[in-house]
Protein backbone atom coordinates (compact mmCIF):
# COMPACT_ATOMS: atom_id res chain seq x y z
CA UNK A 1 0.00 0.00 0.00
CA UNK A 2 1.02 3.40 -0.87
CA UNK A 3 -0.63 5.04 1.90
CA UNK A 4 1.36 3.60 5.17
CA UNK A 5 -0.92 5.32 7.78
CA UNK A 6 -3.20 7.82 8.35
CA UNK A 7 -2.32 9.67 11.61
CA UNK A 8 -6.13 10.28 12.83
CA UNK A 9 -5.31 10.38 16.49
CA UNK A 10 -5.46 14.36 17.16
CA UNK A 11 -3.23 14.85 14.03
CA UNK A 12 -5.14 17.13 11.95
CA UNK A 13 -2.78 19.87 10.19
CA UNK A 14 -3.97 22.02 12.64
CA UNK A 15 -2.31 20.05 15.30
CA UNK A 16 0.87 19.22 13.63
CA UNK A 17 0.92 23.44 13.59
CA UNK A 18 0.49 23.41 16.88
CA UNK A 19 3.03 21.25 17.98
CA UNK A 20 5.79 22.76 15.35
CA UNK A 21 5.13 25.98 16.50
CA UNK A 22 5.83 25.03 20.27
CA UNK A 23 8.77 23.26 19.34
CA UNK A 24 10.23 25.99 17.66
CA UNK A 25 8.95 28.82 20.13
CA UNK A 26 10.96 27.51 22.99
CA UNK A 27 14.55 28.38 21.34
CA UNK A 28 13.40 31.77 19.97
CA UNK A 29 11.18 33.98 21.46
CA UNK A 30 10.47 36.23 18.01
CA UNK A 31 8.03 33.95 17.08
CA UNK A 32 4.66 34.79 17.55
CA UNK A 33 1.03 33.41 16.68
CA UNK A 34 -1.71 36.42 16.18
CA UNK A 35 -5.12 35.03 16.47
CA UNK A 36 -8.81 36.56 15.52
CA UNK A 37 -10.60 34.66 18.46
CA UNK A 38 -9.40 31.42 16.54
CA UNK A 39 -7.10 29.95 19.44
CA UNK A 40 -9.42 26.91 19.88
CA UNK A 41 -10.20 25.82 16.32
CA UNK A 42 -6.76 27.12 15.37
CA UNK A 43 -5.45 24.36 18.07
CA UNK A 44 -3.21 26.71 19.68
CA UNK A 45 -4.86 26.52 23.44
CA UNK A 46 -1.95 24.10 24.35
CA UNK A 47 0.83 27.10 22.66
CA UNK A 48 -0.70 29.72 24.31
CA UNK A 49 -0.33 28.30 27.42
CA UNK A 50 2.99 27.30 27.26
CA UNK A 51 4.15 30.77 25.68
CA UNK A 52 1.68 33.38 26.91
CA UNK A 53 3.61 36.20 26.18
CA UNK A 54 4.02 34.99 22.20
CA UNK A 55 0.53 34.78 21.69
CA UNK A 56 -1.33 38.23 20.62
CA UNK A 57 -5.47 37.84 20.74
CA UNK A 58 -7.19 40.47 18.40
CA UNK A 59 -10.51 39.27 18.36
CA UNK A 60 -12.91 38.94 15.49
CA UNK A 61 -11.53 41.53 13.43
CA UNK A 62 -9.80 40.19 10.56
CA UNK A 63 -8.28 43.25 8.71
CA UNK A 64 -6.98 44.35 11.86
CA UNK A 65 -5.28 41.06 12.56
CA UNK A 66 -3.26 41.42 9.62
CA UNK A 67 -2.73 44.99 9.47
CA UNK A 68 -1.61 44.58 13.24
CA UNK A 69 0.93 41.33 11.81
CA UNK A 70 2.21 42.92 9.39
CA UNK A 71 3.49 46.27 11.90
CA UNK A 72 4.55 42.99 13.98
CA UNK A 73 6.49 41.40 11.36
CA UNK A 74 8.13 44.72 10.62
CA UNK A 75 9.92 44.70 13.94
CA UNK A 76 11.53 41.88 13.30
CA UNK A 77 8.84 39.31 14.68
CA UNK A 78 8.28 35.81 13.03
CA UNK A 79 4.29 36.05 13.08
CA UNK A 80 2.22 33.48 12.27
CA UNK A 81 -1.30 35.25 11.67
CA UNK A 82 -4.21 32.84 12.00
CA UNK A 83 -7.81 32.95 11.28
CA UNK A 84 -10.12 30.56 9.10
CA UNK A 85 -8.91 30.64 5.37
CA UNK A 86 -12.53 32.44 4.49
CA UNK A 87 -12.59 35.32 6.24
CA UNK A 88 -8.76 35.87 6.46
CA UNK A 89 -8.12 35.86 2.18
CA UNK A 90 -11.57 37.53 1.27
CA UNK A 91 -12.21 40.43 4.12
CA UNK A 92 -8.34 40.91 5.06
CA UNK A 93 -7.56 41.19 1.01
CA UNK A 94 -6.00 44.60 0.86
CA UNK A 95 -4.35 44.04 4.36
CA UNK A 96 -2.57 41.23 2.60
CA UNK A 97 -2.16 42.56 -0.49
CA UNK A 98 -1.28 46.38 0.98
CA UNK A 99 0.39 45.30 4.36
CA UNK A 100 2.29 42.40 4.06
CA UNK A 101 3.00 41.30 0.50
CA UNK A 102 3.69 45.08 -1.12
CA UNK A 103 5.29 46.40 2.01
CA UNK A 104 7.35 43.37 2.54
CA UNK A 105 6.62 42.69 5.86
CA UNK A 106 7.34 38.65 6.13
CA UNK A 107 3.77 37.51 8.02
CA UNK A 108 2.97 34.07 7.51
CA UNK A 109 -0.76 33.93 6.83
CA UNK A 110 -2.65 30.35 7.92
CA UNK A 111 -5.68 30.03 6.81
CA UNK A 112 -7.57 27.40 8.50
CA UNK A 113 -10.44 25.25 7.71
CA UNK A 114 -9.77 26.07 4.08
CA UNK A 115 -11.97 25.22 1.23
CA UNK A 116 -15.01 23.03 2.20
CA UNK A 117 -13.86 21.76 5.93
CA UNK A 118 -16.31 24.04 7.30
CA UNK A 119 -19.12 21.34 5.07
CA UNK A 120 -22.77 22.22 6.02
CA UNK A 121 -22.32 25.36 7.50
CA UNK A 122 -22.11 26.57 3.98
CA UNK A 123 -20.54 29.10 1.48
CA UNK A 124 -19.88 31.71 4.00
CA UNK A 125 -17.39 29.41 5.78
CA UNK A 126 -15.62 28.28 2.61
CA UNK A 127 -12.85 29.23 0.70
CA UNK A 128 -13.12 28.22 -2.56
CA UNK A 129 -11.39 31.75 -3.66
CA UNK A 130 -8.04 32.24 -2.09
CA UNK A 131 -5.89 30.73 -4.89
CA UNK A 132 -7.11 32.65 -7.40
CA UNK A 133 -7.18 36.37 -5.18
CA UNK A 134 -3.37 35.25 -4.01
CA UNK A 135 -1.82 34.16 -7.19
CA UNK A 136 -2.46 37.47 -8.76
CA UNK A 137 -0.93 39.19 -5.76
CA UNK A 138 2.85 39.83 -6.33
CA UNK A 139 5.63 38.62 -3.36
CA UNK A 140 3.26 35.39 -1.31
CA UNK A 141 3.85 32.09 -1.42
CA UNK A 142 1.18 30.09 -1.35
CA UNK A 143 1.00 27.07 -0.16
CA UNK A 144 -1.30 23.96 0.51
CA UNK A 145 0.17 20.42 2.64
CA UNK A 146 -0.70 17.45 1.58
CA UNK A 147 0.36 15.62 4.48
CA UNK A 148 1.56 15.90 8.01
CA UNK A 149 5.31 15.92 6.73
CA UNK A 150 4.69 18.79 4.59
CA UNK A 151 2.44 20.76 7.03
CA UNK A 152 5.32 20.48 9.64
CA UNK A 153 7.94 21.22 6.94
CA UNK A 154 5.99 23.95 5.57
CA UNK A 155 6.20 25.20 9.22
CA UNK A 156 9.49 25.19 9.72
CA UNK A 157 10.31 26.48 6.35
CA UNK A 158 7.50 29.77 6.91
CA UNK A 159 9.29 30.53 10.27
CA UNK A 160 12.83 30.95 8.45
CA UNK A 161 11.34 32.36 5.55
CA UNK A 162 11.97 36.48 5.28
CA UNK A 163 8.58 36.89 2.69
CA UNK A 164 4.95 36.56 3.06
CA UNK A 165 3.91 32.80 3.03
CA UNK A 166 0.05 31.64 2.94
CA UNK A 167 -0.81 28.40 4.37
CA UNK A 168 -3.94 26.35 3.84
CA UNK A 169 -4.71 24.21 6.32
CA UNK A 170 -7.90 21.79 6.45
CA UNK A 171 -9.43 20.41 9.14
CA UNK A 172 -9.65 16.80 9.02
CA UNK A 173 -7.06 14.41 10.09
CA UNK A 174 -4.17 13.63 7.82
CA UNK A 175 -2.47 11.18 6.36
CA UNK A 176 1.75 10.48 6.11
CA UNK A 177 2.22 9.91 2.62
CA UNK A 178 4.93 7.11 1.46
CA UNK A 179 6.01 9.53 -1.16
CA UNK A 180 9.06 9.03 -3.91
CA UNK A 181 10.34 12.45 -3.36
CA UNK A 182 11.36 12.51 0.57
CA UNK A 183 12.53 16.06 0.98
CA UNK A 184 10.58 19.00 0.86
CA UNK A 185 10.84 23.06 -0.55
CA UNK A 186 8.62 25.68 -1.34
CA UNK A 187 8.00 25.82 -5.11
CA UNK A 188 9.24 22.65 -5.85
CA UNK A 189 5.89 19.82 -6.24
CA UNK A 190 6.14 16.07 -4.61
CA UNK A 191 6.60 13.09 -6.39
CA UNK A 192 3.79 10.76 -4.28
CA UNK A 193 4.22 7.93 -6.90
CA UNK A 194 5.77 7.38 -10.60
CA UNK A 195 3.18 6.47 -13.58
CA UNK A 196 3.38 6.61 -16.82
CA UNK A 197 -0.38 6.29 -18.43
CA UNK A 198 -1.34 10.03 -17.22
CA UNK A 199 -0.70 12.15 -14.70
CA UNK A 200 -2.56 13.69 -11.88
CA UNK A 201 -1.40 16.92 -10.04
CA UNK A 202 -3.60 17.67 -7.00
CA UNK A 203 -2.70 19.86 -3.69
CA UNK A 204 -4.04 20.11 0.31
CA UNK A 205 -6.35 17.26 0.78
CA UNK A 206 -7.33 16.55 -2.65
CA UNK A 207 -4.02 14.13 -2.96
CA UNK A 208 -5.27 11.76 -1.02
CA UNK A 209 -7.90 10.92 -2.94
CA UNK A 210 -5.77 11.04 -6.52
CA UNK A 211 -3.05 8.80 -4.51
CA UNK A 212 -6.35 6.73 -3.93
CA UNK A 213 -7.96 6.73 -7.63
CA UNK A 214 -4.34 6.10 -8.89
CA UNK A 215 -4.15 2.85 -7.00
CA UNK A 216 -7.52 2.01 -7.88
CA UNK A 217 -6.67 2.65 -11.54
CA UNK A 218 -3.86 0.57 -11.06
CA UNK A 219 -5.68 -2.89 -9.32
CA UNK A 220 -8.37 -2.28 -11.91
CA UNK A 221 -7.53 -1.66 -14.95
CA UNK A 222 -3.52 -2.06 -15.42
CA UNK A 223 -3.34 1.96 -15.79
CA UNK A 224 -0.20 3.57 -14.29
CA UNK A 225 -1.10 6.98 -13.02
CA UNK A 226 1.83 9.74 -11.56
CA UNK A 227 0.68 11.36 -8.28
CA UNK A 228 2.16 15.04 -7.81
CA UNK A 229 1.39 16.78 -4.37
CA UNK A 230 1.69 20.10 -6.19
CA UNK A 231 1.71 21.41 -2.42
CA UNK A 232 3.24 25.33 -3.44
CA UNK A 233 0.74 27.03 -6.20
CA UNK A 234 3.12 29.55 -6.65
CA UNK A 235 5.41 30.01 -7.10
CA UNK A 236 4.31 26.66 -9.50
CA UNK A 237 7.25 24.26 -10.07
CA UNK A 238 6.74 24.61 -13.68
CA UNK A 239 9.87 22.19 -14.29
CA UNK A 240 8.12 19.60 -12.57
CA UNK A 241 5.01 20.27 -14.96
CA UNK A 242 7.08 20.32 -17.75
CA UNK A 243 8.71 17.20 -17.07
CA UNK A 244 5.53 15.04 -16.28
CA UNK A 245 3.75 16.38 -19.54
CA UNK A 246 6.63 15.72 -21.64
CA UNK A 247 5.67 12.14 -22.40
CA UNK A 248 1.90 13.35 -23.79
CA UNK A 249 0.06 11.57 -21.89
CA UNK A 250 -3.44 13.28 -20.02
CA UNK A 251 -2.82 15.15 -17.44
CA UNK A 252 -5.28 15.94 -14.22
CA UNK A 253 -5.37 18.15 -11.86
CA UNK A 254 -7.33 18.01 -8.62
CA UNK A 255 -7.95 21.26 -6.71
CA UNK A 256 -10.50 22.31 -3.43
CA UNK A 257 -10.99 25.37 -5.11
CA UNK A 258 -13.64 26.91 -7.53
CA UNK A 259 -12.43 25.83 -10.69
CA UNK A 260 -11.78 29.21 -12.04
CA UNK A 261 -8.02 30.53 -10.94
CA UNK A 262 -6.59 27.84 -8.93
CA UNK A 263 -4.28 25.10 -9.81
CA UNK A 264 -5.76 23.73 -12.60
CA UNK A 265 -5.91 27.33 -14.43
CA UNK A 266 -2.05 27.67 -13.12
CA UNK A 267 -1.04 24.40 -14.89
CA UNK A 268 -3.24 24.91 -18.09
CA UNK A 269 -1.20 28.40 -18.99
CA UNK A 270 2.03 26.75 -18.44
CA UNK A 271 1.26 24.05 -20.38
CA UNK A 272 -0.46 26.10 -23.48
CA UNK A 273 2.11 28.56 -23.22
CA UNK A 274 4.47 26.26 -23.54
CA UNK A 275 3.50 24.62 -26.65
CA UNK A 276 2.48 21.26 -25.07
CA UNK A 277 -1.24 20.24 -25.85
CA UNK A 278 -1.58 16.86 -23.45
CA UNK A 279 -5.36 16.02 -23.03
CA UNK A 280 -6.21 17.94 -20.03
CA UNK A 281 -9.05 18.00 -16.88
CA UNK A 282 -9.57 20.33 -14.37
CA UNK A 283 -11.41 18.21 -11.03
CA UNK A 284 -12.28 21.09 -8.72
CA UNK A 285 -15.48 22.85 -7.36
CA UNK A 286 -17.43 24.44 -10.31
CA UNK A 287 -19.13 27.67 -10.61
CA UNK A 288 -22.51 27.00 -9.20
CA UNK A 289 -23.97 27.52 -5.27
CA UNK A 290 -22.27 24.79 -3.53
CA UNK A 291 -24.32 21.70 -2.61
CA UNK A 292 -24.76 21.41 1.46
CA UNK A 293 -23.02 18.47 2.89
CA UNK A 294 -19.88 17.47 5.03
CA UNK A 295 -16.27 17.96 3.64
CA UNK A 296 -16.42 14.59 1.95
CA UNK A 297 -20.20 14.67 0.80
CA UNK A 298 -18.76 17.75 -1.02
CA UNK A 299 -16.28 16.35 -2.81
CA UNK A 300 -17.71 12.92 -3.40
CA UNK A 301 -20.84 15.39 -5.01
CA UNK A 302 -18.18 17.06 -7.47
CA UNK A 303 -15.88 13.64 -8.05
CA UNK A 304 -13.11 15.02 -5.58
CA UNK A 305 -12.84 11.57 -4.63
CA UNK A 306 -11.39 8.16 -5.77
CA UNK A 307 -14.27 7.04 -7.59
CA UNK A 308 -14.69 10.55 -9.40
CA UNK A 309 -10.82 10.91 -10.30
CA UNK A 310 -10.46 7.44 -11.45
CA UNK A 311 -13.86 7.91 -14.13
CA UNK A 312 -11.99 11.26 -15.37
CA UNK A 313 -8.73 9.08 -15.87
CA UNK A 314 -11.08 6.91 -17.90
CA UNK A 315 -12.71 9.06 -19.64
CA UNK A 316 -9.61 11.10 -20.24
CA UNK A 317 -7.38 8.04 -21.76
CA UNK B 1 4.08 77.83 9.59
CA UNK B 2 6.30 75.92 8.24
CA UNK B 3 6.66 78.38 4.95
CA UNK B 4 9.46 76.83 3.50
CA UNK B 5 8.04 73.51 3.64
CA UNK B 6 5.12 74.73 2.28
CA UNK B 7 6.86 76.25 -0.81
CA UNK B 8 8.43 72.96 -1.21
CA UNK B 9 5.47 71.56 -1.20
CA UNK B 10 4.42 73.16 -4.00
CA UNK B 11 7.44 73.36 -5.86
CA UNK B 12 7.47 69.48 -6.60
CA UNK B 13 3.61 69.73 -7.16
CA UNK B 14 3.64 71.95 -9.72
CA UNK B 15 6.67 70.37 -11.54
CA UNK B 16 5.12 66.68 -11.21
CA UNK B 17 1.54 68.32 -12.43
CA UNK B 18 -0.06 65.71 -9.54
CA UNK B 19 0.07 65.46 -5.65
CA UNK B 20 -2.31 65.98 -3.48
CA UNK B 21 -2.13 70.03 -2.83
CA UNK B 22 -4.41 70.83 0.18
CA UNK B 23 -4.25 67.75 2.91
CA UNK B 24 0.06 68.31 2.23
CA UNK B 25 -0.60 72.32 3.50
CA UNK B 26 -3.05 70.73 6.24
CA UNK B 27 -0.70 68.26 7.71
CA UNK B 28 2.79 69.51 7.19
CA UNK B 29 3.42 71.63 10.21
CA UNK B 30 2.31 68.37 12.13
CA UNK B 31 5.37 66.65 10.38
CA UNK B 32 7.47 69.52 10.82
CA UNK B 33 7.25 69.24 14.60
CA UNK B 34 7.27 65.20 15.07
CA UNK B 35 10.32 65.50 12.77
CA UNK B 36 12.01 68.08 13.94
CA UNK B 37 10.92 68.02 18.02
CA UNK B 38 9.26 65.27 19.18
CA UNK B 39 10.54 61.71 16.97
CA UNK B 40 13.69 60.40 17.84
CA UNK B 41 14.30 59.15 14.50
CA UNK B 42 16.39 60.67 11.24
CA UNK B 43 19.20 59.01 8.66
CA UNK B 44 21.78 58.67 11.43
CA UNK B 45 19.18 56.20 13.49
CA UNK B 46 16.99 55.15 11.02
CA UNK B 47 18.21 50.82 10.89
CA UNK B 48 18.16 51.14 15.02
CA UNK B 49 15.58 48.71 16.43
CA UNK B 50 14.79 51.93 18.93
CA UNK B 51 14.45 54.61 16.80
CA UNK B 52 10.57 56.11 17.15
CA UNK B 53 8.41 55.01 13.75
CA UNK B 54 6.19 57.62 11.70
CA UNK B 55 3.55 55.68 9.56
CA UNK B 56 1.43 57.82 7.75
CA UNK B 57 -2.13 56.66 7.09
CA UNK B 58 -3.02 59.28 5.04
CA UNK B 59 -0.93 58.36 2.49
CA UNK B 60 -1.99 60.77 0.01
CA UNK B 61 -0.40 64.03 1.27
CA UNK B 62 2.84 61.91 0.52
CA UNK B 63 4.26 65.74 -0.92
CA UNK B 64 4.26 66.78 2.75
CA UNK B 65 6.50 63.78 4.16
CA UNK B 66 8.68 63.42 1.18
CA UNK B 67 9.78 67.33 1.34
CA UNK B 68 10.53 67.20 5.49
CA UNK B 69 12.21 63.51 5.12
CA UNK B 70 14.47 65.68 2.62
CA UNK B 71 14.94 68.26 4.81
CA UNK B 72 15.74 65.92 7.39
CA UNK B 73 18.97 64.51 4.92
CA UNK B 74 17.11 61.13 4.19
CA UNK B 75 17.40 61.57 0.56
CA UNK B 76 18.65 65.09 -1.60
CA UNK B 77 15.79 67.00 -2.31
CA UNK B 78 16.98 66.90 -5.81
CA UNK B 79 15.15 63.53 -6.26
CA UNK B 80 12.01 64.94 -5.43
CA UNK B 81 12.09 66.35 -9.63
CA UNK B 82 11.35 63.20 -10.48
CA UNK B 83 8.15 63.10 -8.34
CA UNK B 84 5.42 60.91 -10.06
CA UNK B 85 7.70 60.27 -13.36
CA UNK B 86 8.40 57.31 -15.25
CA UNK B 87 10.12 54.97 -12.99
CA UNK B 88 10.51 57.31 -10.03
CA UNK B 89 10.73 55.73 -6.43
CA UNK B 90 8.97 58.54 -5.48
CA UNK B 91 5.92 58.08 -6.51
CA UNK B 92 1.90 59.32 -5.38
CA UNK B 93 2.03 57.42 -1.73
CA UNK B 94 4.61 56.29 0.74
CA UNK B 95 6.90 53.31 -0.14
CA UNK B 96 9.69 52.06 1.75
CA UNK B 97 11.99 52.54 -1.48
CA UNK B 98 12.42 55.94 -0.17
CA UNK B 99 15.07 56.08 2.65
CA UNK B 100 13.12 57.18 5.81
CA UNK B 101 9.56 55.85 4.83
CA UNK B 102 8.49 53.00 7.45
CA UNK B 103 5.34 51.38 5.70
CA UNK B 104 3.75 51.17 2.02
CA UNK B 105 0.43 53.05 2.82
CA UNK B 106 -1.93 55.00 0.79
CA UNK B 107 -5.11 52.73 0.96
CA UNK B 108 -7.42 54.39 3.81
CA UNK B 109 -7.49 52.80 6.87
CA UNK B 110 -4.24 50.65 7.11
CA UNK B 111 -1.72 53.08 9.42
CA UNK B 112 -3.28 52.75 12.38
CA UNK B 113 -3.30 48.75 12.35
CA UNK B 114 0.23 48.88 11.47
CA UNK B 115 1.27 50.85 14.32
CA UNK B 116 -0.62 49.13 16.91
CA UNK B 117 1.52 45.82 15.32
CA UNK B 118 4.39 48.25 15.61
CA UNK B 119 3.63 49.41 19.47
CA UNK B 120 3.01 46.11 20.60
CA UNK B 121 6.22 44.86 19.45
CA UNK B 122 7.81 47.63 21.62
CA UNK B 123 5.86 46.45 24.45
CA UNK B 124 6.47 43.02 24.17
CA UNK B 125 10.27 43.49 23.92
CA UNK B 126 10.49 46.16 26.67
CA UNK B 127 11.57 48.69 24.17
CA UNK B 128 11.06 52.79 24.79
CA UNK B 129 10.53 53.60 21.01
CA UNK B 130 6.91 55.33 20.37
CA UNK B 131 5.07 54.79 17.33
CA UNK B 132 3.08 58.42 15.55
CA UNK B 133 0.16 57.96 12.75
CA UNK B 134 -0.77 60.47 10.86
CA UNK B 135 -4.53 59.51 9.84
CA UNK B 136 -6.93 61.60 7.78
CA UNK B 137 -10.65 62.83 9.20
CA UNK B 138 -11.89 61.66 5.30
CA UNK B 139 -10.52 58.41 6.40
CA UNK B 140 -12.28 57.60 9.72
CA UNK B 141 -15.07 55.92 7.92
CA UNK B 142 -13.05 53.19 7.35
CA UNK B 143 -14.11 50.51 9.92
CA UNK B 144 -10.51 48.99 9.91
CA UNK B 145 -9.80 52.22 12.30
CA UNK B 146 -11.92 51.35 14.99
CA UNK B 147 -11.18 47.73 14.91
CA UNK B 148 -7.65 48.91 15.58
CA UNK B 149 -8.58 51.35 17.77
CA UNK B 150 -10.14 48.83 20.48
CA UNK B 151 -6.82 46.98 19.76
CA UNK B 152 -4.74 49.80 21.04
CA UNK B 153 -6.27 50.31 24.30
CA UNK B 154 -7.11 46.48 24.94
CA UNK B 155 -2.82 46.49 24.69
CA UNK B 156 -2.73 49.83 26.82
CA UNK B 157 -0.46 50.96 24.16
CA UNK B 158 0.69 54.15 26.27
CA UNK B 159 3.67 54.14 23.60
CA UNK B 160 1.27 55.13 20.74
CA UNK B 161 0.48 58.26 19.34
CA UNK B 162 -1.93 58.99 16.62
CA UNK B 163 -2.72 62.25 15.39
CA UNK B 164 -5.72 62.87 13.15
CA UNK B 165 -5.31 66.09 10.58
CA UNK B 166 -8.69 67.40 11.08
CA UNK B 167 -9.25 69.96 8.13
CA UNK B 168 -12.81 69.01 7.73
CA UNK B 169 -12.99 68.35 4.05
CA UNK B 170 -12.51 65.58 1.99
CA UNK B 171 -12.77 64.56 -1.96
CA UNK B 172 -16.74 65.23 -2.76
CA UNK B 173 -17.23 67.84 0.60
CA UNK B 174 -17.22 68.53 3.84
CA UNK B 175 -16.22 65.61 6.27
CA UNK B 176 -19.53 66.16 8.03
CA UNK B 177 -22.09 66.07 5.07
CA UNK B 178 -20.00 62.95 3.70
CA UNK B 179 -20.24 60.62 6.91
CA UNK B 180 -20.19 62.98 9.61
CA UNK B 181 -17.67 61.55 12.30
CA UNK B 182 -18.29 64.28 15.21
CA UNK B 183 -17.66 64.32 18.39
CA UNK B 184 -14.71 61.94 17.57
CA UNK B 185 -13.26 63.27 21.20
CA UNK B 186 -16.30 61.20 22.53
CA UNK B 187 -15.64 58.29 20.32
CA UNK B 188 -12.12 58.00 20.94
CA UNK B 189 -12.31 58.22 24.58
CA UNK B 190 -14.79 55.99 25.25
CA UNK B 191 -12.60 53.05 22.91
CA UNK B 192 -10.53 54.04 25.76
CA UNK B 193 -7.76 56.63 24.53
CA UNK B 194 -6.79 59.69 26.11
CA UNK B 195 -7.52 62.86 23.27
CA UNK B 196 -6.53 66.02 23.38
CA UNK B 197 -7.15 69.31 20.74
CA UNK B 198 -4.52 71.39 18.96
CA UNK B 199 -4.52 74.19 16.41
CA UNK B 200 -2.76 71.98 13.91
CA UNK B 201 -0.64 74.76 12.56
CA UNK B 202 0.43 76.27 15.94
CA UNK B 203 4.20 74.86 16.20
CA UNK B 204 4.44 75.69 20.04
CA UNK B 205 0.90 73.95 20.63
CA UNK B 206 1.78 71.06 18.53
CA UNK B 207 5.23 70.91 20.59
CA UNK B 208 3.67 71.42 23.94
CA UNK B 209 1.33 68.86 23.23
CA UNK B 210 3.90 65.76 21.79
CA UNK B 211 5.93 66.81 24.62
CA UNK B 212 3.12 65.77 27.31
CA UNK B 213 2.81 61.90 25.43
CA UNK B 214 1.73 59.55 26.70
CA UNK B 215 -1.20 61.86 28.17
CA UNK B 216 -2.24 59.14 30.24
CA UNK B 217 -0.29 56.23 31.42
CA UNK B 218 -1.94 52.70 30.20
CA UNK B 219 -3.79 55.03 27.49
CA UNK B 220 -2.95 55.16 24.18
CA UNK B 221 -2.54 58.84 23.19
CA UNK B 222 -4.68 60.52 20.33
CA UNK B 223 -4.25 64.57 19.06
CA UNK B 224 -6.89 66.33 17.21
CA UNK B 225 -5.18 68.36 15.56
CA UNK B 226 -7.74 71.05 14.20
CA UNK B 227 -6.07 72.46 10.44
CA UNK B 228 -6.98 74.45 6.94
CA UNK B 229 -7.23 72.34 3.91
CA UNK B 230 -5.00 73.94 1.36
CA UNK B 231 -3.51 76.08 4.80
CA UNK B 232 -0.88 79.42 3.81
CA UNK B 233 -2.33 79.69 0.45
CA UNK B 234 -5.57 82.13 0.40
CA UNK B 235 -7.32 81.00 -2.58
CA UNK B 236 -6.48 77.62 -1.64
CA UNK B 237 -7.93 77.28 2.03
CA UNK B 238 -10.99 75.42 2.50
CA UNK B 239 -11.28 74.80 -1.00
CA UNK B 240 -12.65 71.69 -2.33
CA UNK B 241 -10.67 71.50 -5.29
CA UNK B 242 -7.52 71.76 -4.30
CA UNK B 243 -7.81 68.50 -2.38
CA UNK B 244 -5.70 67.39 -5.65
CA UNK B 245 -5.72 70.13 -7.34
CA UNK B 246 -2.58 71.77 -9.55
CA UNK B 247 -1.45 74.87 -9.33
CA UNK B 248 -0.82 76.82 -13.21
CA UNK B 249 1.95 78.67 -13.74
CA UNK B 250 -0.10 82.01 -12.83
CA UNK B 251 -1.64 80.62 -9.59
CA UNK B 252 1.71 78.96 -8.82
CA UNK B 253 3.45 82.28 -8.31
CA UNK B 254 0.71 83.98 -6.51
CA UNK B 255 0.91 80.44 -4.06
CA UNK B 256 4.57 81.45 -4.23
CA UNK B 257 4.37 84.95 -3.66
CA UNK B 258 1.88 84.78 -0.72
CA UNK B 259 4.38 82.47 0.65
CA UNK B 260 7.19 84.76 0.68
CA UNK B 261 8.53 84.69 -2.63
CA UNK B 262 9.64 81.88 -4.94
CA UNK B 263 12.54 79.54 -3.51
Amino acid sequence: MLVEKSVAAGQANLEVFSETLQSLALYDRDILVVTSDSRGSGKLGPFGTKFPKQIVEIGIAEQNLVGVAAGLASTGKKVFAVSPACFLTARALEQIKNDVAYSDNPVKLVGISAGVSYGALGTTHHSLHDFAVLRTINNITIVAPADNFETEQAIRLATEADYPVYLRFGKKAMPLLNAEETTFEFGKGRVIKNGGDLTLIATGETVLPALKAAQKLEMESGIQAAVISMHTIKPLDYKLLHEFAANGKPIITVEEHSVYGGLGEACASYLMQSGLHNRFRIVAIPDEYTVTGSQSEIFNHYGISETGIAEVAKEIL
Amino acid sequence: MSVEYRKKILKYIYKAKAGHTGGSLSCVDILNVLYNDTMNVGPENFSSDDRDRYIQSKGHTVEALFVVLADKGFFPESDLETLCQYKSHYIGHPTRKVHGVEQNTGALGHGLSLSVGTAISAKLDDKDFRVFTLLGDGELPEGSNWEAALTASHYKLDNLCAVIDCNGLQISGPTAEVCNTEPLDAKFEAFGWSVRHVDGHNLKELQDTFAALPFEPGKPSMVIAHTVKGKGVSYMENELKWHHGVPSAEQYELAMEELGGVL
